[in-house]
């Protein structure tokens, strides 16, 4: 995957003599003491981080860790006071005004916290706007606002005016105004942090449907760790200006850099972020057409294993459990009648939270790829186990 | 008692007189002048377009336009106001004082936008303007009436330059309050998406700012009709003359017709211009839409359907 936007070593200070604050942040000092002897805040340090073509890069953190800031250093509203921040091989933090137009105009669109719709335009005209702003023709623009009130479900409310849409509605209005312009690049600063609980995880499932289709770069920004876990591809943690820990959702919540971190991960919902994969045992099949019954209870004796699953031509064919086993054996029956055809089975990417009602069954899942072909089992007991870790 | 003028006397009076009239008449009089000349074109065509308007037609247009714009009852008072003024006699003045106030305020228009919009822009442009407009708020009237003279002569176009003095601050003031009231949000949104500053201005900010922009419009309308007596001081007509020249010869009657006259015509034009501030607040200020407002009634907007679930 190619890299969309890399930033390299960005700093932000906001006072009046940030070179001088930038040096005494090199001596050593504490964000702290520069506060002290100069007055002078420093927003954004040293950060330095990659966003591949087509993830979300989530970037978390409270109020005040310098993620707006952040966010706003990548399509140049705010300039950074020391490094770059290349989008393809543009440094934003540095090109000319002109340019810096052209990558807002065409590679960048930005979708904002509070909305920012224009309330004395129609939602169509708002969505608009970044293709009026580039010099689109009325008609083609009024065509492909429509195109992205329909991706966002709003097709029919293009003349309604800002203000008579609720909150999730004004929202997608947002993110229709940032599609409508197809840019490379999605910015999205803390979007659905204004919206209540309900619709916002109704908005988080919809953007993760509509990123399946537009495989957009995106930025996203959040202080709901949970929201990062569902949404990010790679997940970054500000803290005080300061990137702590970059990685997946798994790698954060399983190895949290520092104390910060954990405390966050420490209330996470993990059946929302474990996969299947983190808790799979490797497969040990048997074939049915070689194998019987003694055979099966010979193997599952030696594995310690409560069930074994069955392959046919490298398919996936059933389950025998250890107590037909024991019955065949003794009633010598052949292992095809005892086999259970009927059994939990999962994908690699399934979330522990879909696993949970299958492991109830008591039996092993079998985890299986779109060809039918066994790559993993996971023991119920193993999905309890990681449900129930790193909860005191 | 001891006091500074013991000591020291700035001959303050002196130097304004050498300053006005051995530099800036002698200098700078055809500059003047020529000043005169958009202002006396401007009011030339609107005189003899309002004269040339017999009183029933243009009673019904505007009685039209304030049915339109504020309602019912603005408009049955606007109808009779202006019967009222024809059957005291004073038409003619009053569309000379219409004339003269509408030039007024056209040209404070086209001088205060701008100068507003820069302040909004510019801190220290801002800064220098502020002090002025103070002045030309404040200092009384009379005091600029003699350079005035003294640079333009007598007669109506030194008048409405008096009258754009007194009348433009507001203007400028609530342009550079509207525009710096507009949510910065919404101006971080415009330029995100690569609006140029003049893009920036015409889409977002003037069309926000312009609920607040018609509110200086309001006040600076009114501020110039309030000088429509005092530049008849100086050979302006209409019914600022007819109140002096009944100060003049102590004729009550005649200065209380030309006064009830001022005030009716107040009045109409407050009430119009403040309905036009309060009905186009959040709408697209296009020419087109506002004379569609005119002609159609509004439907009333529907009532919100439910948030979707899911």
């Amino acid at each position: 995957m190619t890299t969309k936007i890399s930033a390299k070593n960005i700093f932000k200070i906001f006072g009046n003599n940030p070179d001088q604050a930038l040096g005494l942040l090199q001596k050593g000092q504490s964000k702290e003491e520069i506060y002290a002897s100069t007055g002078q805040t420093v927003g954004v340090d040293d950060v330095s981080f990659e966003v591949a073509e087509g993830e979300v890069f989530v970037v978390m953190g409270l109020s005040g860790s310098g993620k707006s800031t952040l966010v706003r250093m990548i399509n140049g509203l705010i300039k950074p006071s020391a490094g770059e921040m290349l989008i393809d091989d543009i440094d934003v933090a540095s090109c000319s005004r002109d340019v810096l137009r052209r990558v807002r105009r065409e590679k960048v669109a930005m979708v904002f916290q509070h909305f920012a719709l224009f309330p004395h335009r129609t939602v169509a005209e708002n969505v608009a706007f970044g293709l009026k702003i580039r010099g689109v023709k009325p008609d083609e623009r009024r065509e492909r606002a429509q195109a992205a009130l329909e991706q966002v479900g709003l097709g029919t409310r293009g003349d309604s005016f800002p203000d008579e849409l609720s909150g999730g509605m004004q929202q997608r209005v947002g993110l229709a105004r940032g599609l409508a312009s197809e840019p490379e690049i999605l910015l999205m600063d803390e979007p659905f942090g204004a919206l209540d609980p309900l619709i916002r995880s109704d908005m988080q499932q919809e953007l993760l449907e509509l990123q399946r289709s537009l495989k957009k770069t995106i930025v996203f920004i959040t202080h709901d760790l949970n929201e990062a876990l569902i949404l990010g591809n790679t997940i970054a943690i500000m803290r005080n200006g300061s990137m702590v820990q970059i990685g997946t959702a798994e790698q954060i919540v399983s190895n949290p850099a520092d104390d910060y971190v954990a405390a966050f991960t420490r209330d996470v919902d993990r059946s929302l972020v474990f996969t299947a994969q983190s808790i799979a045992d490797p497969a040990q099949p048997l074939d049915l057409a070689n194998t019987d019954a003694t055979a099966a209870l010979a193997h599952m004796e030696t594995h310690g294993l409560d069930a074994v699953h069955m392959v046919d031509h490298g398919k996936l064919a059933g389950i025998v459990t250890y107590r037909d086993a024991n019955t065949a054996v003794r009633d010598d029956v052949a292992l095809k009648h005892i086999m259970q055809e009927d059994m939990p089975t999962a994908s690699a990417e399934t979330l522990l939270v879909d696993l949970y009602p299958l492991a109830e069954k008591g039996l092993p899942i079998a985890l299986t790829d779109d060809e039918d072909r066994l790559d993993g089992v996971v023991a119920p007991q193993a999905v309890f186990a990681q449900l129930s870790n790193g909860k005191q | 008692m001891l006091s500074p003028s013991d000591f020291l006397s700035i001959p303050l009076d002196d130097w304004v007189n050498s300053l006005v009239r051995d530099w800036l008449v002698p200098n700078f009089r055809p500059f003047f002048r020529s000043l005169q000349w958009p202002v006396t074109q401007v009011l030339k065509s609107l005189t003899g377009f309002l004269g040339a308007t017999p009183m029933v037609v243009f009673t019904a247009v505007l009685s039209l336009v304030a049915w339109r714009t504020a309602g019912k009852g603005v408009a049955l008072f606007t109808l009779l106001a202006l019967c009222f003024i024809d059957a005291i006699g004073l038409w003619p003045e009053t569309m000379t004082t219409l004339a003269m106030v509408v030039t007024a305020v056209f040209f404070c228009i086209v001088i205060g936008i701008p100068l507003g919009v820069l302040a909004s822009r510019s801190d220290v442009f801002r800064a220098i303007l502020r002090p002025i407009l103070d002045i030309m708020q404040t200092i009384p009237s009379f005091v600029y009436l003699v350079p005035i003279v003294m640079l333009f002569g007598v007669g109506m176009a030194p008048g409405i330059i008096a009258t754009i003095i007194f009348a433009l601050p507001p203007i400028i003031r609530l342009t550079d309050l509207g525009i710096r009231d507009v949510r910065n949000d919404l101006t971080e949104a415009a330029v995100s998406f690569g609006a140029t500053p003049w893009q920036m201005l015409m889409e977002v900010q003037f069309p926000l700012a312009l609920r607040t922009v018609m509110a200086g419009l309001n006040q600076t309308l009114m501020l110039a009709l309030s000088m429509v007596v005092i530049t008849a001081m100086i050979g302006a007509g209409g019914l600022g003359l007819t109140v002096f020249t009944g100060l003049g010869r102590l004729d009550v009657g005649g200065a209380t017709a030309g006064g009830v006259g001022i005030v009716l015509l107040a009045i109409i034009l407050d009430r119009i211009s403040q309905a036009l501030t309060e009905k186009r607040s959040v709408q697209s200020p296009s020419l087109l839409q506002t004379m569609r407002g005119f002609f159609a009634t509004r439907r009333p907007v529907p009532l919100e359907e439910p948030e979707r679930a899911g």
